[in-house]
Parts: structure tokens; sequence; C-alpha cells
């Protein structure tokens, strides 16, 4: 399994990338794997604000549809429109093409919730 | 992965190293995916595909021809089933409900091989044995007989590279009695997918050894129960226990060619109180405008109106889109009419279509 260095994670398998006040986040190597073959992706609005732990997105594989919460609080400053189009993105490159959001950070405190690769990892085992 | 009270086939440790995905299916614990749902799928429709379906239950029948029961017991004729052939259709209880969907083989003059679902292996064996006439007997062979699914356009070939050129002249529905790696076998022309392809009933024993050979052929996949699903969806073929129940009659789900009524088999007056005083609900089948997938048990609506649910939903690898079947109160099941499809997640636009959904199927070439 594939678990990047140098991002943050959560327990509910989503990872997130700190550039400046920007969170980029999307769902881990583990969670598409879960999901197996994703198939449909729903993103909120640019410009719409989302709540930490609240839901994000909707991703659908063939065998059923999953919510993706929000890692962080903050207006969506930009969407991959890319995995809208082509979802397998998320399967092919969970860190890289297959990125969901950016968001504007509203509130630096919330970033004390994350886990670091190697928790993550602890984590993920734990849970096989 | 040790789950309790679940049975394994004879080619679990197989999967196992294969690195396959299991999940329960019907009281066993059964592959459902090796490389992926879709890519499975699509090697099957393009290629051939391997599928473990030793769950499946077998059962014989031999004994008195028009005394076996068997004619009582199906909704098909079953005396004029020609040897080497075999017939779809149903079993219903005294209500018409449907008790299984099942194949029977016509192997000799009096005796027949019946292949029934695995979940309902045990109430089919004895609503057949309780029917059945005191001439005839029944046997459960299901224990001793692997089953193998080699499908898609190239398993002609690739069986008959196998097992020799007599397999060519097979019709769809038509089956030959060979022997296989010192074993007797059946290879029958049928299939779940809509692809030309086999059914192969092969000794317990003998199935790793076939698994094994049929894989060394690099043409030939292992496909799990997650793409047999979408491609008998695709195909707009039901599924017993989720399109099929108790509660539903054959007329319900659209199969009136499945039913001889010219012929007495149990359910019998129901259908024909059905035919002549219409219908509650009816099978539809339906596409969405997305990528989004209606699923089991989503709410139909109609002019804001609760008119149904969802018994079968999927992404359809083929079509692109999301494609389902399901139940609705007759007078809403019209060709082309558009319909919602919510859940308490969120909803969807469909319109109902008629099947396949999927029209390329080499099945019948």
């Amino acid at each position: 399994m594939n678990i990047q260095e140098g991002l943050l994670y959560t327990k509910e398998h989503e990872w997130v990338r700190i550039e400046a006040d920007t969170a980029i986040m999307g769902i881990t190597d583990y969670a598409q794997n879960a999901l197996g073959d994703i198939t449909f992706v729903e993103l909120p609005a640019e410009g719409s604000e989302v709540e930490q732990s609240k839901m994000l997105a909707t991703v659908e594989s063939v065998k059923a549809a999953s919510d993706v919460y929000a890692p962080l609080s903050g207006s969506i400053n930009k969407i991959n429109q890319d995995i809208i189009d082509s979802p397998e993105l998320v399967n092919q490159s969970p860190y890289e093409k297959g990125w969901f959001v950016s968001i504007s950070i509203k509130d630096e405190k919330e970033k004390s919730k994350f886990l670091n690769a190697s928790d993550y990892k602890v984590y993920v085992e734990g849970l096989v | 992965m040790e789950q309790t009270g679940l049975k394994q086939t004879p080619l679990f440790q197989m999967h196992k190293r294969l690195g396959a995905k299991f999940a329960p299916f019907g009281g066993w614990l059964m592959p459902i995916q090796y490389d992926g749902i879709i890519a499975e799928h699509n090697w099957t429709r393009q290629s051939a595909s391997l599928f473990d379906i030793c769950h499946m239950g077998e059962f014989l029948v031999s004994g008195g021809l028009s005394g076996s029961g068997l004619e009582k017991i199906a909704t098909f004729n079953v005396s004029t089933i020609p040897q080497g052939s075999c017939r779809y259709g149903f079993m219903l209880n005294d209500n018409g409900g449907i008790i299984d969907d099942l194949i029977i083989y016509r192997l000799e003059e009096k005796k027949y091989m019946i292949v029934v679902n695995a979940a309902t292996r045990g109430k089919d064996f004895e609503h057949i044995k309780k029917n059945l006439s005191s001439g005839a007997t029944l046997e459960d062979i299901s224990d001793n007989t692997a089953k193998l699914d080699l499908q898609g356009p190239l398993s002609q070939d690739l069986l008959t590279s196998f097992l020799g050129p007599d397999i060519l002249g097979l019709k769809y529905y038509h089956f030959i009695e060979m022997t296989i790696l010192n074993k007797q076998a059946i290879v029958s022309r049928t299939g779940y997918t809509g692809e030309l392809g086999f059914e192969i009933y092969i000794d317990a024993d003998s199935v790793p050894k076939m698994w094994e050979t049929l894989l060394k052929n690099e043409k030939v996949k292992p496909a799990g129960l997650g793409a047999r699903d979408t491609l008998r969806l695709e195909m707009g073929l039901p599924l017993y226990g989720q399109d099929l129940d108790e509660e539903t009659t054959p007329l319900e789900a659209g199969f009136d060619r499945f039913i001889d009524f010219n012929k007495d088999f149990i359910g019998k007056d129901i259908l024909l109180k059905q035919r002549e005083q219409g219908l509650a609900k009816r099978l539809i089948l339906f596409i969405s405008d997305t990528r989004r997938s209606p699923r089991h048990n989503d709410k139909i609506i109609v002019e804001k109106k609760d008119v149904g649910a969802v018994t079968s939903g999927s992404f359809s690898p083929s079509l692109g889109k999301g494609i389902g079947m399901g139940y609705v109160e007759n007078g809403y099941d019209w060709l082309g009419s558009k319909i919602v499809v919510k859940n308490e997640r969120t909803e969807l636009l469909a319109q109902i279509t008629d099947k396949p959904f999927y029209k390329s199927g080499s099945a019948r070439k």
C-alpha cells in the first residue's frame, strides 16, 4: 500500500497537503483500493463553504456510494474537474492526478487532528 | 479471512493466491474481484473470463418419465426437452411466487439435472422432494459437483484447444457429456453474461486442475462475482433473492415466455388470475442520465408519487452510465418514460428502457 511521506492524513482515509494557507486534499491509496473501481465523483462548487468532518464529496464505486468528509473547514478554492470526467484517475493516481479539491484554510488549529504518514501507516495496519 | 459458517469452494486457495477480494454470497465466501470489476467485465466482453461458480446447487432426478412430478414443479415443459438440451424457467409456490429460477438439463430419457441457486439449495431440495412422485428419485450432487463458467467471445476457441472439437457444434442451451481429466463432465453452452460461453460441470476433485489449465492461456483471466453481476445486469438478467423472490410472480417479472400455460404446474391458477385481472407491479429496466448509479432499495418516483423500488442497480461499464431494474405499480412501466430514483443521500433521473441494456453480446451468435 502506498502511503506518501510529507502528507497529512485523517482516520477517514483522506490525505491533505498544506501549501501556505491552502490545503489540497484527496482520498488515500487504502481508500481507493477498498472502494474498488470508482465510477462517479460529486464535488462541492468552487466558492462554497465546508466544515471540518462534514460531508464534502460523494464517491461511487461499482458496488456502493460513500461520503468523503472535509478534513478542514474553509472555502473551496478549486476543484479537480478531471476526476469528474475520468473518475478512474482516483484509482490510478490517488495522491497526484486524483486530488479532489483545494480549500482556503479557515482555522489553523484544526490541523492538530491530522496523523503523519507513519502514524497513519500504523493506524491502517491495525484495520487489516 | 476465516468467517464462521461460510463455505469455501474447492478453488478457495487459488483465489487467495490470485489476490482476490472475498465477500459472503449465498452462504459461501466467494471471490468478488481480482484485478478490478470493470477490467474483468471488459475482458469478458472482449476476450474470455473464467468464473468459479461452484457455489451453485445441482440435483439429479431419475425415474418415471411422465410420473416424475417435475412437470408439476417447473413452469416450462420438461417432457419436451430433447436429450442434450436444457431449459430455463421457474419453480413456484402455491401463490405463484418464485421459489427459485433454475435450468433443467435432460441427460437421458429418464434422467435430469436441475441447477439451482446457492442460497436456495436447501428449500429447493425440500420443495422438489415433496412434489416428486414416488417412482422418481432425487439426489443432491452439489458437494461433489464443481462448476466453472468460461465466458467471452473467445471462449469457444479456447475451450476447443483444451477439449477438442466436440464442443464446436453446440448450439445455445445445448450441452454434451464428455470426459475431462479422466472424469465424466458436462459442457453446456449457457451462461449469465450475454457473451458466447460455456458452463462446465465437473468433479470437485478435478476442478483445481482444470482451473489452472484454462488460466495458462493469457487470453483467459479470472473474473469474480462483481463482474458477473454487472455483466448479467447489462443483459437485463434477474438475480434471485434480489430481483426475484417468493413475493413476486414470473408475470410481474416479465418472464411470460418461460411459462407454458398448456400444462399444469404449481402456482398456475394464480398466474391465470393475474393474466385475467392484471398485475399489481411490473419489472422495469432503466438507464441513468449520468454515471451516477441507482442502488438496491432506492425509491422510484414518478410525478412526485412513490411508485416502486430498485431491486438491482450498478454502473454499466459498457454504457458508461448507471443502470438498474426494479418494480413499479402497474401503469408506470411505459418504455421511454422518465423516472426519479431517490435515496436519503441523493436522487438521479433515469429513463425506462427495454432489455438488454448491452446489445452487442456474442451469446447467441
